[in-house]
């Protein structure tokens, strides 16, 4: 039977870690469980303790079984996790995107550069050279169509990201690997994981829209110094079409390619008449709604204005802020409400 | 350098409750999951809910556990009701649920980590605190393999460490060994016990009698959302059952035939498909008559009474699904 002292542990954090809990749970009128005591498991078992006791019981007293104490007591525990749980949440769904890091990485920067290939040099140089379409700024300047296009460009990015984080890995968690239910089990909330996990796409957005950002500028795509603010709009459309997503992500509890079609006949109509490739205004008013709808719209509107001074008046910026944010709040709300009811079951 | 206190061993007064449960009732519709159950949970002790599958075992885990919401009843774990502070009642705990929900995309020593993080623990505490647990579940070699690579065993032993980032004092766990085989059993039994040893109070379901037995200080038989029966293993044995059981086995013809002519010996006679059982302190002596009456069974055998004979008479053998 041999005595295992905690190697990895350095021994005096260890001792101060448990003279601390025991500090504690004496202070709490609770007897100590055994300690690991560093003495005896240094070779003097015999020595330290009482003959009367049998190997068994001096093995039980001595192994390290749950040997370093933790530093804190479960009701300070239960505080942190009320203050900060939402973040400690957020810590995991970060660690879990670094173990698809590269890919991240990858289509921040791969997504802009195919694009913007595409768009600014394929199909731009035909667009002005056509003299009869006219792309102006709202003042009678024309505008090149890749500036045109590329603050609508950018809130795609961003809307696409955050559909792809608020689809299978919500219905994951709840269904397919259960991830949800072991945060659950933890001093955490519910709606901690609404948060932890909305912080953490956010954190992504701004890595994909921020990158995005700088590809823009490489390319000439953006003409005033406000354009960089297009990297929180874009950002606040993920959210804003994330949130409700992941809410009724949440609500499904049998996969029946539900999001094969939010992909089809949400994502894609939304891309292609948001006012993305050509103004709002050459789209028949009956098709004219999706864009009114549309987070990815609002967002592009107020990119042009960021981005190459866009003339529009206030009222609109301010709506289109409005919209997104409103979205996003009523998304937030609903996806608490589903995550509570769905875990508390 | 704290002293290791030895008298922590000895009661020195009634310990008090971990866990009181007053007529608990969880409602799905108007079907009752768990229907009225009462009972206290001793600190240090070993406490098991057995009981076939459907039988509110695991809403009651939940229930203890601070994460389902009790329809009526009270309950307190800790002196704290789950339903008013649930974070509070969370920290004390640790979980080993019915089925893994360990994070596959990350590596075996970060879902500790992560896990202990959701605790508010330093890293200065859970990095030692990780590679200790991973010694105890041995699992030490694979502490950088991704979950996806392990056994059900290891995940299972992963799963229990992870309860145990926090450094509970109370242990729930449903269902810890189902689905493993024996060898990675009686690794689990053997951890379980060393917690156990260590003052730790465990809180287990399980259908496996065996398992019961060996670790369960006291028990209760739930059967539809009812509590069948509470007490001891040796206890239950006693009261439910007798000493020994003589099984017989006529040919699965015969039996039925045979059993009226059994009649007197042992205080039990059973008769199944199979075989008959019968129910006596003394089974040799009950064998003995069975020839003196001219019977030659095709087979017999005398065994101790167990668990599982206590657990099919409470709760029936016909199968419940």
């Amino acid at each position: 039977m041999t005595e295992q002292q905690p190697s990895q542990v350095p021994g005096g954090q260890e001792a101060e870690a448990a003279s601390r809990a025991s500090a504690e749970s004496a202070a709490a009128g609770k007897t100590p469980a055994p300690e690991p005591d560093a003495a005896a498991a240094a070779g003097s078992v015999e020595a330290r303790v009482p003959a009367q006791l049998t190997l068994r019981e001096v093995d039980a007293l001595t192994r390290p079984v749950t040997g370093l104490r933790s530093p804190l007591s479960p009701l300070q525990s239960a505080e942190r996790a009320r203050n900060f749980g939402s973040f400690y949440y957020m810590e995991h769904w970060l660690r879990q995107l670094r173990g698809y890091g590269w890919t991240v990485l990858m289509t921040a920067v791969g997504t802009p550069l195919v694009y913007l290939f595409a768009m600014g040099v394929g199909l731009a140089t035909l667009v002005d050279a056509n003299t009869n379409v006219s792309l102006d700024a709202g003042n009678g300047q024309a505008v090149p169509y890749l500036v045109f296009v590329a603050p609508a460009l950018l809130a795609t990015a961003a809307i696409m990201v955050a559909s792809e984080e608020n689809t299978y890995s919500v219905i994951s968690g709840f269904k397919w690997r259960k991830t949800y239910y072991g945060p659950n089990a933890s001093p955490l909330q519910s709606q901690q994981l609404v948060n932890g996990h909305s912080m953490g796409v956010l954190a992504r957005l701004l890595l994909t829209t921020g990158l995005y950002f700088l590809c823009l500028v490489l390319f000439g795509a953006v003409v005033e110094p406000t354009g960089w603010v297009m990297i929180f709009t874009a950002a606040l459309a993920g959210m804003s079409f994330g949130l409700p997503l992941m809410a009724y992500s949440a609500s499904i509890e049998e996969d029946r390619g539900q999001f094969a079609l939010v992909q089809r006949f949400i994502v894609m109509p939304l891309f292609l008449f948001s006012g993305t490739f050509f103004p709002l205004d050459a789209m028949p008013l009956l098709v004219r709604w999706i864009g009114w709808i549309s987070p990815l719209w609002h967002s592009t509107e107020l990119g042009r204005v960021l981005s190459y001074g866009y003339a529009e008046p206030v009222w609109p910026t301010v709506l289109h802020v409005a919209y997104l944010a409103v979205l996003c709040v009523v998304g937030w709300i609903f996806a608490r409400r589903v995550y509570i009811r769905r875990l508390g079951k | 350098m704290p002293q290791t206190s030895l008298s922590h061993r000895l009661p020195q007064q009634a310990p008090a409750a971990v866990i009181t449960a007053r007529n608990v009732v969880k409602t799905y519709g108007d079907f009752n999951a768990v229907d009225g159950i009462s009972f206290d949970v001793q600190q240090g002790e070993s406490f098991g809910l057995l009981g076939p599958n459907g039988a509110g075992k695991s809403t009651t885990m939940r229930m203890i556990g601070g994460v389902s919401q009790r329809t009526s009843g009270e309950l307190s774990i800790m002196g704290l009701d789950p339903d008013q502070h649930g974070p509070e009642v969370r920290a004390h705990l640790g979980v080993v649920p019915q089925q893994d929900n360990l994070d596959e995309e990350l590596k075996v020593r970060d879902n500790l980590i992560v896990y202990g993080r959701y605790f508010g623990l330093p890293y200065s505490y859970l990095r030692p605190k990780a590679d200790e647990l991973l010694e105890f579940a041995q699992l030490t070699d694979k502490a950088k393999a991704k979950v996806d690579a392990l056994s059900g065993g290891m995940k299972r032993r992963l799963t229990i460490a992870r309860s145990l980032m926090n450094d509970p004092k109370v242990l729930l766990l449903d269902e810890p060994t189902t689905g493993l085989d024996p060898q990675a059993r009686h690794i689990l039994w053997d951890r379980l016990f060393r917690l156990k040893e260590a003052g730790v109070t465990l809180i287990l379901t399980t259908h496996y009698m065996d398992e019961a037995e060996q670790l369960c200080d006291r028990l209760i038989v739930v059967d539809k959302g009812k509590i069948m029966a509470e007490g001891s293993p040796s206890a239950l044995i006693r009261e439910h059952s007798t000493r020994e059981v003589l099984e017989l086995r006529f040919g699965s013809e015969r039996n039925t035939t045979v059993a009226p002519e059994l009649g007197g010996i042992g205080e039990r006679l059973e008769t199944l498909p199979d075989r008959i059982l019968i129910y006596a302190d003394d089974g040799e002596a009950a064998l003995e008559q069975v020839s003196n009456r001219g019977l030659r069974p095709i087979t017999s055998l005398v065994r101790r009474s167990s668990l599982e004979d206590v657990f099919l008479r409470l709760t029936g053998r016909s199968l419940i699904d």
